[in-house]
């Protein structure tokens, strides 16, 4: 380059060089922005989850600055959960009333209404979402597929509050009433955690079809010929083969619909009502975690009051089951696609 | 273990169609003893020339095949001799496959194919709509070119054929895994890790067990589609080994694009080309001898 100016064939050479590295910076410049921007649309899910899990670690476990003043003078306390209730009550207690004037703030109730309605779900769900995985993967001809993988989307669109108003003017009069307490006995209630947890397992349905259905058909093909030609009907290739391969990804949808089926909110809160007690009656109302978060914060509790501290302790368990679960199934599935690479 | 269907029971077949094969084989197979035939059919004779001779096992009747609209056999009548080896060879693409998979209707699984023509088991028609293709798929097993090992234990891929059949006793499955096992030439290799997976075997180990796997249920035909092209020189050998070693007691129809396995392995072999079945007969013969000029060019490696 320094040498450049000595010749004219010298001289334009330098000046083709140069514009070239001005363009060459131009569009570094232009791939920098455009990684940047990429870069930002990524980093918001991770610094809203960061976000989150600030704000529940600050109202829940520590709160940095606890004493704040208030704008006429006033010193207000604002110490987090477990700053004021000991992880020993919060596990081993029973009772849960934050909002009573004899205040007890054991988790136990919510986690076992939140459990009643989720294994309900899945006891529903997962029988019949596996089911429906297999028939649309073994058995059913393309026209009929075309026909139901719609419905199913249909299933999966409907909101959640829907479900519920289901469950409470449907489900409960209709189904449980007439079956449970005019022929059996059973009193039923007007909200109640099996028109809850039946709805939830309708509802995780199309997850478990579809994502069951994506392992049962990246089963090679091969396999199942294999298994044909051993004089197999499709009855057996199918239960035999077919879904004993591809078992840690149905396992992994399983997961993924039960921590669904656990954070399910809306449907849950109106159609089991809010009634925190340890019951192993599914026909009575029962509180889940979720729906206690949402009357919390419809209520009227006071800001900075141990009720509304109690709710961010509340969805602080809430969002570590559903993280192990997540995490279990990630690891599931990671292993299902190192059989088949 | 094996309920005969009766659809499939043996039918007097034409007298006149008996196979001379030349059983002298390469791996000094002269001594081998033929097991007594318990059927109604023909009595082989053993002749002191050394040639048996072997009634039709399948015979098939101008079969056509299509995939869709797309024809890809053409009028293929052909006889396979029982307790022998038949091999297909011919180009790729002429449609080998797709004739063998006729003989144990695997075809059916595949949408939008049909057929015309007859496939004959012992004379009776597989095509026939009172026969049911779960039995005669169990009579007539097949081998992949690739090794498709289930993701199960060894013992639980023998043991899946037996098991599909209703075999329950646990001392049977046993005792039908061992001797599966043993037939295969696999035995000792794997005796002492059966409840491992299957999927940890070598390509030629998890070939063998394949052939193990069919054996299993019994079967008195495998078919066998390219069964050693994805394996070293060595187990190739020790496959061919098997063949050999098997044709004693089944009849084994198997495609290679070895022209020197076919001469090795087989007793008769069949030439397709383009959909055409060309020419058929005696192995020796047939490679050194050929009548039709296309089967001479391919075997001479003018064309392939
Ligand atoms: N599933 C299928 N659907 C449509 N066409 C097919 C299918 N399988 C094979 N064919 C066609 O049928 C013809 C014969 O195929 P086939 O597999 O029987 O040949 P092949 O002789 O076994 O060949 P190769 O030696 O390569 O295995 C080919 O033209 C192929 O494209
Ligand atoms: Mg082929």
């Amino acid at each position: 380059m320094s040498t450049a100016s000595t010749s004219s064939s010298d001289a334009t050479l330098s000046k083709a060089t140069s514009s070239l590295h001005r363009s060459a910076s131009l569009v570094r410049l232009k791939e920098w922005g455009i990684r940047s921007l990429l870069f930002l649309c990524a980093a918001v899910s991770i610094l809203t989850t960061l976000g989150i899990v600030a704000v529940l670690f600050s109202n829940a476990i520590y709160d940095v600055s606890p004493r704040q003043v208030g704008p006429n003078g006033e010193v207000r306390t604002n110490e987090a959960f477990f700053q004021q209730v000991s992880l020993t009550e919060f596990v081993f207690e029973t009772r849960w009333t934050p909002g009573y004037t004899e205040k007890h703030f054991g988790i136990m109730p919510l986690v076992c209404g939140t459990l009643m309605i989720s294994g309900i779900a899945a006891l529903i769900g997962l029988p019949i979402g596996l089911c429906s995985a297999i028939y649309l993967s073994e058995y059913a001809v393309p026209r009929t597929r075309a026909l139901i993988k719609p419905v199913l989307e249909i299933l999966a669109g409907i909101p959640t509050v829907v479900y519920g108003y289901f469950a409470l003017v449907f489900v409960t009069p209709y189904i449980l009433k007439p079956l449970f307490q005019d022929l059996l006995g059973f009193n039923v209630g007007v909200f109640n955690a099996a028109s809850a947890g039946i709805v939830v397992g309708i509802m995780i349905i199309p997850m478990i079809s579809s994502l069951s259905e994506d392992v049962l058909r990246s089963v090679p093909r091969s396999l199942r010929e294999a298994a044909y030609a051993l004089g197999s009907t499709k009855f057996d290739v199918s239960t035999r083969v077919v879904v004993p391969a591809a078992l840690s990804g149905i396992i992994a949808s399983f997961l993924l619909a039960i921590s669904r089926a656990v954070g399910e909110t809306m449907a849950v809160t109106i159609a089991a009502g809010q009634t925190a007690i340890v019951t192993a009656d599914p026909l009575r109302s029962v509180a889940t975690m979720t729906s206690y978060i949402v009357n919390v914060s419809k209520g009227d509790a006071v800001i900075g009051s141990i009720e509304e501290k109690s709710i961010y302790a509340v969805g602080l368990t809430l969002f570590l089951m559903t993280l192990v679960m997540n995490i279990i199934s990630q690891f599931v599935l990671r292993r299902f696609r190192e059989v088949y690479n | 273990m094996n309920s005969t269907p009766t659809v499939l029971t043996t039918n007097a077949i034409d007298q006149s169609e008996v196979f001379r094969v030349d059983v002298t084989g390469p791996r000094s197979a002269a001594a081998q003893g033929q097991k007594p035939i318990t059927t109604a059919r023909p009595t082989v004779a053993k002749q002191a020339t050394g040639e048996v001779t072997h009634p039709v096992k399948i015979r098939t009747k101008n079969v056509d095949f299509f995939y869709g609209d797309n024809q890809v056999l053409f009028d293929v009548s052909l006889d396979i001799p029982e307790k022998s080896v038949t091999a297909f060879i011919g180009p790729s693409g002429c449609g080998k496959s797709t004739f063998l998979r006729m003989l144990n209707r695997m075809n059916d699984i595949i949408d939008g194919t049909r057929h015309t023509g007859d496939v004959l088991l012992e004379g009776s028609d597989v095509y026939d709509s009172s026969v049911d293709v779960v039995l005669l798929r169990k009579r007539v097993g097949m081998v992949f070119q690739k090794s498709t090992p289930f993701p199960k234990s060894i013992f639980d891929n023998i043991a899946y054929g037996p098991k599909v059949a209703g075999l329950r006793n646990k001392a049977k499955l046993n005792e039908i895994v061992e001797t599966s096992l043993k037939r295969a030439a696999l035995w000792d290799e794997v005796k002492d890790r059966l409840n491992s997976s299957a999927m940890a075997l070598s390509g030629g180990q998890q070939q063998r067990l394949c052939i193990a796997r069919t054996l299993a249920t019994d079967p008195d035909v495998i078919l066998m589609d390219e069964p050693a092209s994805a394996l070293d020189p060595a187990s190739t050998a020790r496959v061919e080994d098997l063949i050999f070693e098997l044709k004693k007691n089944y009849t084994i129809v198997i495609v290679t694009h070895n022209m020197q396995q076919a001469a090795r392995v087989s007793q008769r072999t069949a030439f397709f080309f383009q959909g055409v079945l060309v020419e058929t007969g005696d192995t020796r013969a047939l490679f050194t001898n050929p009548t039709e000029k296309q089967t001479e060019d391919y075997i001479t490696g003018r064309f392939g």
